[in-house]
């Protein structure tokens, strides 16, 4: 039956302007058009998105859990890239 | 308002709505495919809100959609036929949203009384439209079968396509103009589909007219014999 | 970053050897489940856990579709336009359900085709209550209420599910299905309090619905197969006996509010334990229609799969059509 198993896409929907692009869920298209029409049916037909990404399952290339340390545990240890690092003294504006 | 709505025009657009709406509505659970569902069940529900909405300009929208009798029903043939294979329903989605939009089109800038309903109505025919062009595309340009479904679809539908152009008394619209165009759009999709336009006769020999007329082919009696029965066997009762 | 260690593939089998390595996924991976953490798609996940929510997801959606039958059979029959938008827009929404709950599924590595072809074949199952039959309007409005009712009664706590994707897709379903149980209860009052025959009606559709709908928690706790195991994965978070008895508490107010009576003359108050007690369940009728006896079994399977073989050849000019114009740029997940 390969050849009734329509592909997966990736659905990315942005709730309103302003804000990025979020990961909705996934549907089954045989094309980009089509992906993009049902995920519009799908995923926003009580008017929750402006603007749909669809994108096929199988060209999204992910970190890999194992990697997570490596990936991720550096960023925790420079806590300078967050601002409330920071002691700025009372009465100072607009920083 | 009710004063200045001219009744047949109203009748003849929201009766095209509500019956085309129920039809799509016997898909519920039958569908190719999940996603196809829930695209079917908007276009339905789209329908269904304009139908109420137009109903509503000449009366009370239940009374007007559950107890009239068949012959006072004034929509198109076309939109009662029944669902048959997905290829027909595509057909005849294909014919009348194409119909529907550049109609809406024209009735949206023309500052009539269903200018405001048609501005909104228009938006969501678009869809319609575009998504019954997109599955014509798919089974015209896809196996030989659905090819072959198609083009079969196309045919059969094809002698309901000529009644939409009858002038509707109290509809401000140049209907010459839509057909040109109407035959212009849905010969292009067609061809961009690997089909032809179908030929024969687009309107019936009866010279009494059709739907319009309140004259309907024999599936709608049946039709409105379901939609009607449980609302007509409680007189009366609120729901 | 005590559970750090959960959150890794497992590339196929290859810790299958090497039981040390598997041990410790497997510690890493309780410790995660007890700190209340979520295992994604591509954690190392126990066998059994993956087995067992492949199972129970796959379930839920083909409750989820099954169920659009019932009512479906009533759209076109619908005695009102505002009922007949409310109820398309029902329907629709449960095909919406059934396809979040197919994508869930699928990040656990299990194509929806493989799952559908399960349903069809009664190698997976779908909830019971979908094989009793809608013979009236009213019946509407007692799934809404009832079946719905006990749909939400379940799926509330599972929007803590410990697998994220089940536990994002019911927190979706939720938030959409609030409107399902509503408008139920609404169509019932409106048939209570309308015409004798309504009223009529109206308990006669509560009074085929209530035990059915009780049963839809699943066996009492003590002859319950997998809800231990379950409960400690944290994929259940609360008990059939102790949502069935919830379930009972919100309805008996609910149903007096209705002006209707719920069909079982052991239904009290006990002061003491603060809750209703209520009469025995027929477990016989609940495991005879599990088996294929109930009223509909056979309808609900035919339609689905006589549906499915219908859609087949649009399925396959989707795919020669994308294959023609785009190559075929879709794929399995990665």
């Amino acid at each position: 039956m390969t050849n009734t198993d329509w592909p997966l896409w990736e659905v990315f929907v942005r709730s309103r302007r302003g804000l990025s692009h979020t990961h909705a869920g996934s549907l089954h298209a045989p094309d980009a058009e089509f992906a993009l029409r049902n995920a519009r049916d799908l995923y926003t037909r009580r008017g929750e998105g402006v603007s749909i990404w669809v994108v096929p399952a199988a060209a999204i290339t992910a970190s890999s859990p194992d990697e997570k340390d490596p990936f991720f545990e550096p960023a925790a240890d420079k806590p300078y890239r967050h601002p409330t690092f920071y002691e700025i003294p009372e009465g100072v504006k607009h920083l | 308002m009710t004063a200045t709505v001219p009744m047949t025009a109203a009748l003849a657009l929201g009766d095209d709505a509500l019956v085309l709406s129920h039809r799509l509505g016997e898909w519920a659970g039958h569908a190719p495919v999940l996603e196809e569902e829930v695209a079917l069940a908007n276009i339905a529900l789209d329908l269904l809100g304009q139908a109420r909405v137009l109903l509503s300009m000449v009366g009370d929208e239940d009374d007007l959609a559950y107890l009239r009798e068949e012959r006072a029903f004034r929509n198109l043939q076309l939109v009662e036929q029944p669902n048959g294979d997905f290829a027909h329903t595509i057909a005849r989605q294909l014919y009348f949203s194409t119909y529907q939009h550049l109609l809406y089109s024209e009735l949206a800038a023309s500052g009539g009384p269903f200018a405001p309903l048609a501005a909104k109505a228009v938006k969501e025919v678009a869809y319609h439209r575009d998504h019954a062009e997109q599955w014509t595309l798919r089974l015209g340009d896809g196996t030989d079968e659905s090819h072959e479904r198609m083009r079969r679809a196309c045919q059969a539908l094809w002698k309901f396509t000529g009644e939409p152009f009858q002038p509707v008394e109290g509809l401000d619209a140049g209907f010459s103009g839509l057909e040109t165009a109407w035959l212009e759009s849905v010969g292009d999709v067609l061809r961009r589909a690997t089909l032809t336009l179908p030929e024969g006769a687009r309107t019936g020999a009866w010279s009494a007219g059709a739907g319009r007329q309140g004259l309907h082919t024999e599936p709608f009696g049946r039709m409105l014999a379901e939609m009607q029965h449980l609302h007509r066997s409680h007189p009366g009762a609120a729901w | 970053m005590t559970t750090a260690a959960a959150h890794r593939t497992d590339p196929a089998g290859a810790y299958g050897e090497d039981t040390a390595g598997t041990a410790e996924f497997e510690r890493a991976f309780d410790a995660a489940v007890a700190a209340d953490e979520r295992i994604e798609p591509r954690d190392w996940m126990p066998d059994a856990y993956r087995a067992t929510l492949v199972r129970q997801i796959a379930q839920h959606a083909h409750s989820e579709i099954i169920g659009m039958q019932p009512e479906a059979n009533w759209i076109t029959r619908a005695p009102s336009l505002r009922r007949k938008a409310i109820l398309m827009a029902k329907v629709q929404d449960e095909a919406g359900h059934g396809l979040y709950l197919y994508s869930a599924a699928e990040t656990l590595g299990t194509g929806r085709d493989e799952l559908l072809d399960k349903l069809h074949s009664g190698r997976q199952k779908y909830s019971s209550i979908f094989n009793y039959p809608t013979l009236t309007w009213a019946d509407v409005g007692a799934i809404g209420w009832l079946v719905d009712g006990a749909a939400i009664t379940n799926q509330v706590p599972l929007c803590r599910c410990s697998y994220g994707p089940y536990a994002r897709a019911m927190v979706r379903i939720c938030k959409e299905e609030s409107f399902h149980q509503r408008q139920g209860y609404e169509l019932l009052l409106a048939l209570s309090n309308g015409t004798p025959e309504q009223h009529a009606m109206a308990q006669d559709a509560v009074d085929r619905w209530w035990w059915p709908s009780l049963m839809m928690f699943g066996p009492p706790d003590d002859e319950s197969q997998h809800s231990a195991q379950s409960m400690a994965w944290k994929i259940k978070r609360r008990s059939n006996d102790e949502l069935r008895q919830r379930f009972v508490d919100i309805c008996v107010p609910q149903a007096e509010s209705l002006g209707l009576t719920l069909p079982d003359p052991d239904l009290r108050w006990d002061e003491e334990r603060g809750h209703y007690e209520f009469g025995a369940i027929d477990w016989t009728e609940f495991w005879e229609v599990l088996k294929g006896n109930g009223p509909c079994n056979e309808e609900r399977i035919t339609q689905r799969r006589r549906a499915h073989d219908e859609g087949a050849w649009v399925r396959e000019a989707g795919a020669a059509y994308a294959v023609k114009h785009t190559g075929g740029t879709g794929g399995a997940r990665a």
